[in-house]
């Protein structure tokens, strides 16, 4: 219960981050990836401010035996820079430059009953199912 | 760049950075939310995915209440919004990851593996948007 609770809460967190920093909204992505349009950096200063607060505490909480709530730390364990891992970032991109949403994003406006976001999330999932299908893997 | 919002979107990013490192820090997880939606269908079911996926929603909704009624989008093509998503469903999965898990998490943990990731769909999200607005005319 506890930890379903904290990932309730991790989650929520996370999504108000998304509509503070304007990600949430995927005409201002678009303003970021389109760089030969009227070009907005700011979504540069969201991965920033992101990864500056995950670089600093990430290794601070890893010193510690166990997390708080759960046993142990379930981290990835690939290292290899592959054929997967490289086409699947150049797809998961094509779909990002074109509707403007990524995972995260595409789910926290779903509370917006925006009928794009709905139409996305349900063949986002579709899309990993299919993945599975056609290519297998882990 | 009248659009230019650098204080928000580094209070944003900053609180996404945190939500991340409180993940860990509680349940020992990695927050990437492409694979807790993936694995969020698949067996061994594990609640604390759905949890998470609640409280996205739940941020969308409280945000709403709070600093009132978002614009939403308009007028954007169905077809286009489901040749998206089925992209990004596959390509996050097979990728393992997306903008949360390789971006912000990956690049934390300083993984070459995620640096590729991020370097590929960066640049292949400006490819699209490029493509998709100023040859083929979807949307703005």
């Amino acid at each position: 219960m506890k930890a379903l609770l904290s990932s309730l809460a991790a989650g929520f967190l996370f999504g108000l981050g998304l509509w503070v920093s304007g990600m949430a909204n995927p005409e201002k992505v678009l303003g970021f990836l389109d760089i030969t349009g009227d070009w907005d950096a700011s979504l540069m200063l969201v991965m920033g401010g992101a990864v500056a607060v995950t670089l600093l505490c990430f290794r601070l909480v890893l010193r510690r035996q166990k997390p708080f709530i759960e046993s142990r730390f379930e981290m990835p364990t690939k290292k290899d820079i592959d054929l997967p891992l490289v086409a699947g970032a150049a797809i998961f991109g094509l779909g990002w430059g074109t509707a403007g949403y990524c995972p995260g994003p595409a789910l926290t406006a779903l509370a917006t009953l925006s009928t794009d976001a709905i139409v996305f999330v349900v063949a986002m999932i579709a899309g990993g199912v299919l993945q599975r299908l056609l290519v297998g893997g882990r | 760049m009248h659009n230019f919002t650098p204080i928000s979107a580094l209070l944003g990013g900053a609180l996404i950075g945190l939500a991340s490192v409180w993940l860990l820090a509680a349940n020992g997880r990695i927050a990437g939310v492409s694979g807790i939606l993936h694995d969020a269908f698949a067996a061994p079911i594990a609640a604390w995915r759905g949890a998470f996926i609640a409280g996205l929603l739940l941020a969308g909704v409280a945000w709403q209440l709070l600093a009132g009624p978002v614009p939403v989008r308009e007028g954007f093509p169905l077809g286009w919004a489901a040749a998206a998503g089925l992209a990004v469903g596959f390509g996050t999965r097979w990728g393992g990851g997306c903008t949360s898990g390789h971006g912000v998490c990956g690049l934390g943990r300083l993984s070459a593996r995620s640096l590729v990731a991020v370097l590929v769909f960066m640049a292949s999200g400006m490819v699209a948007a490029y493509l998709t607005r100023h040859i083929l005319g979807v949307a703005s």
